[in-house]
């Protein structure tokens, strides 16, 4: 177009100097900087890990009130087959209930933007289901699907939904106005608005419903669990509570916490490889 | 130009051109658009009566809400007119539509924010069948044409406000189109970009030999940019005077500090004054 290219603003390119000396320092004071936001939770968490230490032997308080950290890494060590064997089916529910309850909230989504007449009949039936607590979904749903996996998945599934439905439903229709014009008058389909605008624009509203969704499953199956199940971390949880095993009990809960972070680190992952234009732009 | 030149101009719209031929690009008559709200209907546009010929550069000046945009969108088939008639390239705004006649450039670019530069624009050759069309040009190409050789694969966030503009001109000239709609599209720019990308789009006009409708708030860009300026009047939006633009020597920057082109200028903004 011109000899001069570029705007003043962004044609940085002839902004550089190379000073090696300030660029080294630079990039240290950025490593220190990524590494203190690594090193601090950590640090952070050992700390009250040692407090609670501390205020168990301080106090003298009982094992089955609440027990020491000590006990429950031993715990956690010397019955890592039966924590493991429990995890298993928590989390065959948990992930099963969050692919089915995503889904079944995408494709209704979906159904809302291109149908208004569906969203006026069916949110307000969607609000009212979720406003029912979950620990009175599950004896329904153990009573209409029997004493299986079902249930849990159900629950799981149930608990995910409302956050992408409105999410998602939301980002499938907040598209900019100008970019519907454009397709306009590029006279295209509606199927090409569909996908090349509003499915795209929908995907950081659906990760964020996502990374909720991904610790709400492991919590929906958890209390599934708890009526009338035998297995599971939900079951174990119950069975420690009533034996005053407390150093099960805790350590039951770090392994079904652990596993909802993992899942949520997943989920938070996959967001940063297929959204590389939105988290650069969060950051 | 003389003072008296000055006031010939003042005179209102010549009457009507003759009808459209073959160097007609857009034929308005009698175009009225009304917007029904809750708060009552109002005349975006009233009996406008616009001939604009094939490869010129209109400006459209007028105060807010005097319907530039709504004009711009009626020619590009965004909106139906209530009344009168309409042909764009001798055709229903539609079909030069569905040919792909006509670009539009908004006013805050609407890019992609998921695309790269370059996929933006490759955006008019991926839908509506837009693949293979006779009149379809490099998207490479015109990214350089626009001073953008180099920044293919940066996102839209990377980029500033007047390069993403250069993309979205880029964008909506792919197709290669004849008329091309730009709305407000420098606003939001700095002064200084604003001037240069001013300069850079008359090249780009030159070279590219499409006819361009160019609404703008801005008295010296209307000036500077048009061979004609169309000043609208607000409620109901109607056309107030087509201003020819005649300026001494090449249309470059220094230009807007000659007699001529100030003395337009002040004409332009007392007539504004009155819209």
């Amino acid at each position: 177009m011109s000899d001069h290219a570029l705007d003043p603003g962004a044609g940085l390119a002839g902004a550089f100097t190379d000073d090696k000396a300030a660029q080294a320092k630079f990039l240290a004071h950025q490593r220190r900087l990524l590494w203190r936001k690594r090193i601090l939770p950590v640090v952070a968490i050992a700390g009250l890990i040692f407090l609670w230490w501390a205020a168990v032997e301080a106090f003298d308080i009982k094992p089955f009130i609440a027990p020491s950290p000590v006990a429950v890494v031993q715990t956690i060590i010397a019955k890592f087959g039966i924590l493991m064997t429990n995890l298993l089916p928590t989390a065959i529910e948990a992930v099963l209930g969050f692919v089915l309850g995503n889904v079944a909230a995408i494709l209704i989504a979906t159904a809302f933007v291109q149908k208004k007449t569906m969203e006026e009949a069916f949110f307000p039936v969607a609000v009212m289901i979720n406003t029912i607590p979950v620990v009175a979904k599950a004896p329904i749903l153990v009573l209409l699907l029997g004493n299986g996996m079902e249930p849990k998945i159900a629950i799981a599934a149930l608990i995910c939904f409302f956050p992408t439905l409105v999410n998602m439903t939301r980002g499938l229709r907040d598209v900019n106005p100008q970019a519907l014009e454009l397709m306009k008058v590029l006279s295209a389909s509606q199927s090409e608005i569909f996908f090349k605008i509003r499915v795209q624009n929908s995907l950081p509203y659906l990760f964020s419903a996502l990374k909720i969704a991904a610790s709400t499953a492991v919590i929906g199956a958890i209390v599934g669990e708890w009526i009338g199940s035998t297995t599971g971390i939900g079951a174990l949880i119950i069975q420690a509570t009533y034996n005053f095993d407390s150093a099960l009990l805790y350590a039951t809960i770090a392994v079904g916490s652990t596993f909802s972070a993992a899942f949520f680190g997943v989920i938070t992952y996959a967001e940063r490889r297929i959204l590389k234009w939105n988290v650069g732009r969060a950051v | 130009m003389t003072v008296q030149a000055i006031a010939m101009r003042q005179t209102p719209p010549q009457a009507p051109s003759p009808p459209q031929g073959a160097g007609t690009a857009i034929d308005c008559r009698g175009v009225t658009v009304r917007f029904t709200t809750e708060r009552g209907t109002v005349t975006a546009l009233q009996d406008v009566d616009l001939q604009v010929a094939a490869g010129s550069f209109i400006t459209l000046l007028g105060p807010s809400g005097c319907g530039k945009s709504t004009l711009l969108r009626v020619v590009a088939d965004l909106i139906e007119p209530t009344a009168g008639s309409l042909t764009v390239l001798g055709d229903k705004p539609s079909v030069a539509r569905e040919r792909r006649d006509i670009g539009f450039v908004f006013q805050d670019a609407a890019l992609l924010p998921w695309r790269t530069a370059l996929q933006n624009v490759t955006l008019p050759l991926e839908v509506g069948g837009g693949a293979s069309r006779p009149g379809n040009r490099d998207p490479r190409e015109l990214l350089a044409l626009v001073g953008l050789a180099g920044w293919e694969d940066a996102y839209p966030h990377e980029l500033s406000g007047g390069m993403r503009q250069r993309v979205a001109i880029a964008r909506a000239l792919v197709s290669g189109p004849k008329l091309l709609m730009m709305d407000e599209p420098f606003g939001a720019l700095d002064e200084i970009t604003r001037d240069r990308l001013n300069e850079e789009l008359l090249d780009v006009w030159a070279k590219t030999g499409v006819t361009i409708l160019f609404v703008t708030h801005s008295i010296y860009e209307a000036a500077f940019l048009g061979q004609q300026v169309l000043l609208l009047a607000a409620r109901p939006g109607r056309v107030r005077e087509l201003v020819p633009v005649e300026l001494p020597g090449e249309r470059r920057l220094p230009v807007r500090e000659t007699v001529e082109f100030v003395q337009l200028a002040g004409h332009l903004r007392r007539v504004l004054e009155t819209c």
